[in-house]
C-alpha cells in the first residue's frame, strides 16, 4: 500500500478581513499596522462596562460575500459568544455566530485540470478578530490593534480531494471577494488566512478518518504545501500501524513540516450562548435584492462570455477575469473595438508587463480601456502600423491621452498615399544602384535595406505593406 | 444531582479558577445544592417553547461606519499591572 | 437640617438661592464623616472633587447661567458604574485599584447636569448577593437596626438614602438588587423597564437582566430621577428607542378604577406574617382610594428563581472572564505560566459567592448541559413573560411584597447560598420579563424593620407605577419617618 491507495479529504475555513472604515463594534479605525495599542479604545479592549454596537457595513459586506458565493441568507440571524481564555482575546470571549450565521449553503466553482469542481460553502459568519501576540525572550507582548477588526469566516464542505484544489479554491475565493469589493484580501497583511482540516482514508472507504487542523496559514502556497505534507504524514502514520490524533498542528514554513501544537488545553468547550449585548439581525428581501443588484458580474460568467462572444481561449480569459479591475478594463476596450481578441492580447502582453501584482487589482489606470480599444481600431483600419502602435501606446501610457490625439499631435499617421510613395520609391531605387543590383542578382534580403531607406525618407510613417508591394513592383519592372 | 470532585475540577479549569483543597470540598457541596435547586426547572415539561434571549423586541441596531479617534495609549494602559513598549505584558505563551 | 431634604425640595431651595450647592454638599459630607462610620454605605467618598464641583456650580448660578434643574444636587453612585478618574471597585479585590478611563453614560449625564458626585457606594461583590455582606471591603449596616443587613446588592445605595448620606443614589437591579434593599431600608427603589436606562459603563453582572435605577426618599424624587437617567443611548444596543416622558406628570393623579392584580403565589407559604399583614393593609388603602384589587393566580413563579440563577450565572461567568490579571485589576504575585497567572489572579481576586456563580454559570453552559440548564431557563423565561402579558391584558399593575421577609441579621445566611437566593423570590420574575417595578415602604414589622410593597407595571409604563405609588404614599400612615442614628 502507498500514497496512491489513499484518498485525502479536506475542508477549509477561510478568514477574511472586511474593508470597512471602522472596527466591528466600535468607532476605532480598521487599519493595518500602527504603533501597538494605538487603534484601541475601551470597547475593543473589552474594558469593564463597555458594550458593543454592530457596524452595519459588516452585515452588508458579509451578505454580499454570501450572495457572491451563491449562499442562502438567514434573514433572522444572531450573534453568540465563544468563550475561551487567551491573552489575545481581551474579553475572554469572541463575538461570533453559532447556529444562525448570516449566510449558508453556497458553492464556489473551481477548475482543476480543465474540469469544473464544485466546492460547497457550509456557512459564512461574522466575527471579531483577536489581538496580536509578539513573543519575546522572557515574555509575550500583547497588541490589541487588531482586536475588533471585522472578519467573515467562510467554512467549506470537506469537498477537497487534492492539495492542488486548495490553492485553486483560495485564489478563486480571493477573486470573488475582490469582485464583491468586501475585502482587500492582502495576504501579506493577513487579511486572508485559512485553517485546513485534513484527513485521509483508504480509497473506497466511506467513513472519514480522524482529522487534524492546521491553523492560520496566510499564503496559498503554504496551504498547498502544508496539505501535501500533512497528507503524507498521516498516511505514513497509518501505514506503520499508528493512529491519527485529532489535534491542531502548525505549518512550519522554514522546516517544511507540520508540528503538533500540543496544547495542554482540554478538548475545547467554547460554551457558546447568545450574545445578550447584541440584538438580532433581520434582513428583508428588499435589502438582499438591493445588495445582489449592486454586485458586479462574477468572474465565471465573464469568462464564459469572453470565450463565447470574443473567441478568447480559456487561459487568456482566466488571466483577464482574475482581477475585476482588469476585466472591467478589458470590457471597456473590447466593447468599442473591432478586434476584442487583439485588445486581450495587448492587455496580456503590454499592459500586464507595466503593472505589478497590486496595480493589477487596484488603483487608477494610466489609460482608459476605450483608448486601448481605439488603438487596436487604428491598426485594424491601417491608420497606423503595428510597430507605430507600440510607440503610440507608450505615449498613451505616459500622458493618458487618447491614441487619436497622439497620432494627430505627433503626426504619426501612416502614409498610404500611393502616388507619393511611388515617387519616393523611385528616388530611393535611383540613389541605391548597388543594392538594387544585389537584389536583382538574387539577394532578395536586400529589399529590407531599401525598405529602411523608404522609412527613413518618410520618417517611419510609410504604410509598410504598401512600401513592400511598391518596391517589389518597381524592382521586378527593372529586370 | 450528584456533582463529583472531578466535575468541579473540570469546571474550575474551564473558568480558570485555582481552588484550594478546602475550596474544592466546599464548592462540591455548594454546587450540588445549587444545581439541585436549579434542577427544579427540569420538572417542567416544556416542549419546544422558543427561548428568550432578549426580553425587549429590538432588532438591527447598527452603528454608522464612521471613524472617531481612538483612546490615548497611555490612558488605555494605565490600569495594566505589567506593560512594556506600549504593550500588555504576559508570561511567555508556549505554542 | 439640609441633609434631610428631598431632591425636589433641594431643587427649589437651590433655584431660589436659599442655599448654595456647597452648603448642601458640605452638609452631606459632614454627615457622612460622622454617620457613615456606623453605616458603612460608601466605599469611596469624593470629598474634594464634590466640593470643587459644588463651588463651580454655585459660581455658574451666581453668574446667572441657565442651569439644569439637577445642577448642584448631590448624588451617590453604586460602585459598579464607571467614573473616569474615580476608583470603581465593584466591591471586589479584583478591581481594588481600578480607575476607569471613561465615564458610564449615566455618569456623563450626571456631570452634564452639573450634579455633585458624593462618592461610590458599597455593594455585594459584582452585584452578586442580597445582603451587601459579599463586599470585599466592609459590611453595610441597616440604618434602622445596625445588627441587620441593608439588603443587596445595592445595599450601600439604599442605606445611604435611609441614613440621609445622600439625597438620592443610583443602584443596579439584576434580580431585585434595587428593590430588595429599598424594602429592607424603607426607601423608594425603582427598576425601570429593561432598555430604559443605558447600561454603557455599568460593569456587567448579567447583561440581559441588569438595569440601572434610582433609590430615593419618596416617589416624587423617583419620578425626578427617572427624568434624569432615562433615554436612548447609541452606545448600548439594548437601549430602547422610546420617548422619555416627564415622569412627574403622573404624580398627584386619581387612581380610581385602576385595576391591580394580587397574585396568590406571592402571598402564601414562606412569606412572613408581618409582611403579609402590611401588604393587605396597603391593599385596603388602595381600595379605599377606588382601586380595584383582585387576587389572581400566576403560574410559573416557582420556576422563576432557578431560571434566574441559571441565566444570570451563565452570563456572569462570561462577563467576568475578562478579569484575568493582565489588562487591569488584581494580578497574582506568584506564577510561572500564563494559566497559573489566570487561575491564581482570579482565585485571589474573587470572593466566594462570585466564584460560586462563575462555577454554576460555567457548568450550565458547558458541553452536555446547555440544553438542560441554560436553554431550558431561557424557555422558562418565555413562559414567565407570557404570564405577565396575560395579567397585563386585564390589569394595570401587579402588586406583591418586595421580599418574603424583612431584613435579617448580619451573618445569618452567609453560609447558606440557597437560603440567601430565596430572598429574591418576589423580585426576579420582573427582571426575567424585563418589566418596571417599584418598591416603597408600607410599614414596619414587630422588630421595627421596614416592609416593602412592590408594584409591577407593563413594559415602558413606569408612569402608571409612579401614579399609584405616589397616591399610596400620600395616603399611607407610617409610625416612623427616619431611623435614629
Amino acid at each position: 500500500m502507498g500514497y496512491e491507495d489513499y484518498e485525502i479529504v479536506m475542508g477549509l475555513e477561510v478568514h477574511s478581513e472586511l474593508k470597512t472604515n471602522t472596527k466591528i463594534f466600535c468607532d476605532c479605525k480598521n487599519e493595518f499596522g500602527g504603533e501597538p495599542n494605538t487603534h484601541c479604545c475601551p470597547i475593543c479592549t473589552g474594558m469593564p462596562g463597555t458594550l458593543p454596537v454592530l457596524n452595519g457595513k459588516v452585515v452588508e459586506y458579509a451578505i454580499k460575500a454570501g450572495l457572491a458565493t451563491h449562499c442562502k441568507i438567514n434573514q433572522f440571524s444572531k450573534q453568540d459568544r465563544k468563550n475561551y481564555f487567551y491573552p489575545d482575546l481581551p474579553k475572554a470571549y469572541q463575538v461570533s455566530q453559532f447556529d444562525l450565521p448570516l449566510c449558508y449553503e453556497g458553492e464556489v466553482e473551481i477548475e482543476v485540470e480543465g474540469e469544473i469542481r464544485k466546492i460547497g460553502i457550509t456557512r459564512i459568519h461574522i466575527e471579531e478578530d483577536a489581538g496580536k501576540l509578539n513573543h519575546e525572550i522572557g515574555g509575550t507582548l500583547v497588541d490589541y490593534n487588531r482586536c475588533g477588526i471585522p472578519l467573515i469566516e467562510i467554512v467549506s464542505e470537506p469537498d477537497f480531494r487534492s492539495p492542488v484544489e486548495v490553492g485553486i479554491y483560495m485564489e478563486k475565493l480571493r477573486t470573488i471577494l475582490l469582485y464583491a469589493d468586501v475585502s482587500d484580501c492582502k495576504m501579506n497583511e493577513g487579511s486572508l488566512r485559512c485553517d485546513v482540516n485534513l484527513s485521509v482514508r483508504k480509497k473506497g472507504v466511506k467513513i472519514l478518518g480522524t482529522r487534524t487542523e492546521m491553523k492560520n496559514i496566510n499564503s496559498f502556497s503554504f496551504a498547498v504545501k502544508a496539505a501535501e505534507y500533512e497528507a503524507k504524514r498521516q498516511i505514513k502514520v497509518l501505514e506503520s500501524g499508528g493512529t491519527i490524533i485529532q489535534e491542531t498542528r502548525r505549518w512550519d514554513e522554514a522546516k517544511g513540516i507540520t508540528v503538533s501544537m500540543r496544547t495542554k488545553e482540554e478538548a475545547h468547550d467554547y460554551r457558546y450562548f447568545p450574545e445578550p449585548d447584541l440584538m438580532p439581525i433581520i434582513t428583508t428581501d428588499e435589502q438582499i435584492l438591493k445588495w445582489k443588484a449592486s454586485l458586479p458580474v462574477m468572474p465565471d460568467v465573464r469568462k464564459a462570455s469572453y470565450m463565447e462572444d470574443y473567441g478568447l481561449g480559456s487561459k487568456e480569459a482566466d488571466i483577464l477575469v482574475a482581477s475585476r479591475k482588469m476585466a472591467d478594463f478589458f470590457e471597456a476596450g473590447a466593447s468599442c473595438s473591432k478586434n476584442p481578441k487583439a485588445v486581450a492580447n495587448w492587455i496580456i502582453s503590454e499592459v500586464y508587463s507595466r503593472l505589478n501584482e497590486d496595480e493589477k487589482e487596484q488603483g487608477p489606470m494610466p489609460i482608459k480601456g476605450e483608448d486601448l480599444g481605439n488603438l487596436v481600431n487604428l491598426i485594424e483600419e491601417g491608420t497606423i502600423s503595428g510597430k507605430m502602435a507600440k510607440t503610440v501606446f507608450e505615449k498613451m501610457w505616459q500622458t493618458g491621452k487618447s491614441p487619436a490625439t497622439i497620432v494627430e499631435e505627433e503626426g504619426l499617421k501612416q502614409n498610404s498615399d500611393e502616388d507619393a510613395l511611388r515617387t519616393i520609391a523611385t528616388e530611393v531605387l535611383n540613389n541605391n544602384e548597388k543594392i538594387v543590383a544585389d537584389y536583382l542578382g538574387g539577394k532578395e534580403a536586400a529589399i529590407q535595406s531599401l525598405m529602411g531607406q523608404m522609412m527613413k525618407a518618410t520618417k517611419g510613417k510609410a504604410n509598410p505593406k504598401m512600401v513592400i508591394d511598391l518596391l517589389k513592383e518597381l524592382l521586378e519592372a527593372m529586370r | 444531582m450528584k456533582i463529583t470532585r472531578e466535575e468541579v475540577e473540570h469546571v474550575a479549569h474551564l473558568a480558570r479558577l485555582n481552588l484550594t483543597e478546602a475550596e474544592k470540598i466546599q464548592m462540591t457541596k455548594d454546587m450540588e445544592a445549587i444545581i439541585g435547586f436549579a434542577d427544579q426547572i427540569n420538572a417542567l415539561e416544556i416542549g419546544d417553547v422558543i427561548p428568550t434571549a432578549h426580553v425587549i423586541p429590538i432588532n438591527n441596531v447598527f452603528r454608522e461606519d464612521v471613524a472617531r479617534p481612538s483612546m490615548d495609549r497611555e490612558k488605555l494602559l494605565r490600569n495594566a499591572p505589567n506593560q512594556e513598549n506600549g504593550c500588555y505584558s504576559v508570561p511567555k505563551v508556549v505554542e | 437640617m439640609l441633609y434631610q431634604k428631598s431632591v425636589s425640595q433641594l431643587q427649589h431651595m437651590l433655584q431660589n438661592k436659599e442655599v448654595t450647592s456647597e452648603e448642601v454638599t458640605q452638609s452631606y459630607l459632614d454627615r457622612i464623616e460622622v454617620v457613615d462610620k456606623k453605616v458603612g454605605a460608601y466605599i469611596t467618598v469624593a470629598t474634594e472633587s464634590a466640593l470643587a464641583t459644588a463651588r463651580s456650580v454655585d459660581k455658574k448660578r451666581n453668574k446667572g447661567e441657565v442651569l439644569s434643574p439637577f445642577a448642584g444636587i448631590p448624588i451617590g453612585i453604586k460602585d459598579n458604574m464607571c467614573t473616569e478618574g474615580l476608583r470603581t471597585t465593584c466591591a471586589s479585590k479584583m478591581l481594588d485599584h481600578y480607575v476607569p478611563p471613561f465615564d458610564a453614560t449615566i455618569v456623563n449625564k450626571i456631570k452634564e447636569n452639573d450634579m455633585i458626585i458624593l462618592g461610590k457606594l458599597n455593594m455585594d461583590e459584582f452585584a452578586m448577593g442580597s445582603s451587601t455582606e459579599n463586599s470585599a471591603y466592609h459590611v453595610t449596616k441597616n440604618p434602622w437596626h445596625l445588627d441587620y443587613v441593608p439588603g443587596g446588592s445595592s445595599g450601600g445605595s439604599a442605606a445611604a438614602v435611609a441614613a440621609e448620606l445622600a439625597p438620592f443614589t443610583l443602584g443596579s437591579d439584576t434580580g431585585g438588587s434595587i428593590r430588595q434593599p429599598a424594602h429592607y431600608c424603607g426607601v423608594v427603589g425603582m427598576k425601570p423597564t429593561y432598555g430604559r436606562v443605558s447600561r454603557y459603563g455599568l460593569i456587567a453582572f448579567a447583561s440581559s437582566l441588569d438595569q440601572i435605577g434610582p433609590l430615593t426618599r419618596d416617589v416624587r424624587d423617583a419620578a425626578l430621577a427617572l427624568n434624569l437617567i432615562c433615554g436612548h443611548d447609541r452606545m448600548d444596543s439594548s437601549s430602547a428607542f422610546v420617548d422619555t416622558p416627564d415622569f412627574t406628570t403622573y404624580l398627584d393623579q386619581d387612581i380610581k378604577g385602576m385595576r391591580i392584580a394580587l397574585p396568590r403565589e406571592f402571598m402564601g407559604e414562606g412569606i412572613a406574617e408581618d409582611v403579609k399583614a402590611s401588604i393587605l393593609k396597603a391593599v385596603k388603602v388602595l381600595e379605599h382610594m377606588g382601586a380595584i384589587v383582585d387576587e389572581v393566580h400566576m403560574e410559573m413563579t416557582e420556576y422563576a428563581l432557578p431560571s434566574y440563577y441559571l441565566i444570570s450565572s451563565a452570563e456572569a461567568s462570561s462577563n467576568l472572564a475578562r478579569f484575568d490579571g493582565i489588562k487591569y485589576g488584581h494580578q497574582a504575585k506568584d506564577y510561572d505560566t500564563l494559566v497559573e497567572l489566570y487561575k491564581q489572579s482570579r482565585d485571589e481576586g474573587f470572593g466566594a459567592e462570585v466564584k460560586r456563580r462563575i462555577m454554576l454559570g460555567t457548568y450550565a453552559l458547558s458541553s452536555g448541559y446547555y440544553d438542560a440548564y441554560y436553554k431550558k431557563a431561557q424557555q422558562v423565561r418565555t413562559l414567565i413573560k407570557n404570564q405577565f402579558d396575560l395579567l397585563f391584558a386585564e390589569y394595570d399593575l401587579v402588586l406583591t411584597p418586595t421580599g418574603p421577609t424583612t431584613a435579617f441579621k448580619l451573618g445569618a445566611k452567609v453560609n447558606n447560598p440557597i437560603e440567601m437566593y430565596l430572598n429574591d423570590i418576589c423580585t426576579v420574575p420582573i427582571n426575567i420579563a424585563g418589566l418596571p417595578a417599584i418598591s416603597l415602604n408600607s410599614g414596619f414589622d414587630r422588630m421595627g424593620l421596614p416592609i416593602g410593597l412592590q408594584l409591577i407595571g407593563k413594559g415602558f409604563d413606569e408612569g402608571t407605577i409612579l401614579k399609584v405609588a405616589h397616591a399610596y404614599e400620600q395616603a399611607r400612615v407610617l409610625d416612623k419617618v427616619r431611623p435614629e442614628l
